[in-house]
């Protein structure tokens, strides 16, 4: 069975929870190379969320993620708002009138996300941001689906990809955002976007781990 | 942390009602969205000049909010970049017809969030002009970096437009006075010590009692270089002539000379640094017409300095001394 509408609730108000958790983590990740409030940005802009999710509960998916997509733009500041609201929006764009998803749908909105976010932060893989966790977790979606994998394995192997993703930024030097002004001292340190990015990814492995 | 907060997640919120009980002569203060808007906004046929950034940076940008200078400021939270509706709603609030000017200083979050809110606001058919301010030698501007930050020169923009603007002057020639700081401003700061952002509870980075970080920015964000720490007269030069070379100030110019203290550092050592700054700026042929001296663009409780040059022409000199009353600058008034 294809992931259902309240399955993509339960993903979000999960991804609240992994954020919750890893406030403290990502904002630690932050003071490294930027300016310590990843973290407690994305927190409240979750918290917001939560609030905001009960309008759209009964709703389908695309409005859903434009939902968070809209709360999160207004709540987070900072890179992260404009990015994450994109990445949202983008991904509810394309999933309007869906009441469920199957592996090609999530596929073509986290590819959807992507865009946005590329659009949105004019980032280049390599620039040491989230996009670096999202290309290959969104290529590795696209290999599981021509390869016919099920929905859970599929959602696992993308997960894989951005951790991998998201290790590769720590040797190298950031081009874009607040860690670019470090040169070469941002060199050793994991981004924090990609380090977010990835923990909404492993969230809807998680969440939605039964799901074939 | 040892800090006069109630809780850190009302922090700003605290700080604006604060502001609102202080100067209701100057400002109104609008919540949730949140933004200050001059007590008589918007006023008719004046193009509305805003600011926005991270809390932290006291008396940037909400103290610089009244008559001669901003139309609105938007407060985002510590060191964060307000959002698009804020910005869009302080837009609508201080639209008097003739345009409005938004200053964004060079950042990645300051950069995306104004722009979606100009594009909101002319979706709904108010003429939005940006100009993006990065004056920081400290950054080098490539390809591979986002830039020179937007620093000093921020609140000197804000000083030059919003006298123009009161003026009456039309949207571009409001936006051309800012382009004019934009080319014509340079900074670079230092830290002698880090900051604490409430929320985070311990200082951003470690910095030994023995060292200091030079090219630091304005959130905290550890700087280029770190070296031990020398005498005032030798950090004031590691400053100075980065920022005087990398304009071509001549012999002759008559520039703004403003001495920032980051937030932590006392009048006593602005005063020790304007000393050395501005014998270094004679030495170079410049007159400093004009100055700047204080707390102004501050990084919560960092101590450090940061210097800004701006080279003047007789119509800046007449903006920088028309009227200005706000509660962070008030003079002829």
């Amino acid at each position: 069975m294809p992931i259902q509408r309240d399955d993509t609730l339960t993903w979000i108000k999960d991804c609240a929870k992994a954020v919750e958790e890893k406030s403290s983590y990502l904002t630690e990740l932050d003071a490294a190379i930027g300016d310590a409030d990843h973290g407690a940005n994305m927190d409240r802009g979750f918290k917001a969320v939560l609030n905001k999710l009960p309008e759209a509960g009964d709703k389908d998916i695309g409005t859903i993620f434009k939902t968070v997509g809209m709360t999160l733009l207004s709540t987070v500041g900072g890179a992260g708002g404009p990015l994450y609201g994109t990445f949202f929006l983008q991904a509810g764009m394309k999933t309007t009138g869906k009441m469920e998803l199957n592996l090609a749908d999530w596929t073509e909105a986290l590819e959807a996300a992507l865009d946005g976010v590329v659009m949105r932060g004019k980032a280049q893989p390599g620039d040491k941001t989230m996009v670096d966790a999202l290309i290959p977790a969104v290529n590795a979606l696209k290999d599981a689906l021509q390869a016919n994998q099920p929905i859970n394995k599929a959602l696992q192997l993308s997960a894989e990809a951005a951790e991998k993703g998201m290790e590769a930024t720590i040797p190298l030097v950031a081009r874009k955002g607040r860690a670019s002004y470090l040169g070469e001292r941002s060199a050793g340190h994991q981004d924090p976007g990609a380090t977010s990015s990835h923990l909404l990814l492993k969230t809807a492995s998680l969440t939605w781990k039964d799901i074939s | 942390m040892k800090k006069l907060i109630n809780k850190p997640e009302n922090v700003v919120r605290e700080e604006l009602e604060g502001i609102a009980y202080a100067h209701p002569d100057l400002v109104k203060v609008h919540f949730d969205p949140n933004f200050v808007v001059r007590s008589d906004a918007p006023v008719k046929g004046k193009v509305g000049v805003i600011s926005g950034g991270g809390s932290g940076h006291e008396p940037m940008h909400g103290g610089f909010v009244g008559i001669g200078m901003l139309d609105a400021a938007c407060p985002g939270a510590v060191f964060t970049s307000p959002t698009p509706d804020q910005m869009l709603e302080a837009t609508k609030a201080v639209n008097g017809g003739a345009g409005i000017l938004h200053i964004v200083k060079n950042y990645t979050g300051d950069i995306m969030n104004f722009e979606m809110a100009a594009d909101l606001a002319r979706g709904q058919n108010i003429e939005v002009e940006s100009v993006v301010i990065d004056d920081d030698v400290a950054v080098k501007d490539s390809l591979y970096t986002a830039g020179r930050r937007g620093v000093g020169s921020t609140v000197l923009a804000e000083k030059l437009c919003g006298a123009a603007a009161e003026q009456k002057r039309s949207l571009k020639e409001v936006a051309d006075v800012c382009r004019k700081v934009k080319d014509a401003g340079r900074s670079m700061g230092m830290a002698l010590t880090s900051c604490t952002v409430p929320h985070v509870g311990k200082p951003t980075f470690d910095l030994p009692e023995d060292q200091m970080e030079i090219g630091i920015g304005i959130h905290g964000e550890p700087g280029r270089t770190r070296m031990p720490l020398k005498s005032a007269d030798e950090i004031v030069e590691m400053l100075m002539e980065p920022i005087i070379s990398d304009l071509p100030y001549k012999s002759g110019d008559q520039v703004l000379l403003f001495v920032n203290s980051m937030g932590g550092t006392p009048l006593i050592e602005l005063y020790v640094t304007y000393r050395k700054a501005h014998e270094i700026a004679t030495k170079h042929g410049l007159k400093v017409v004009r100055n700047l001296i204080g707390p102004i663009i501050t990084s919560l409780e960092m101590a450090g300095v940061s210097i800004t040059l701006l080279k003047l022409d007789g119509d800046m000199i007449k903006l920088w001394d028309a009227p200005v009353k706000t509660a962070g600058l008030r003079w002829g008034i």
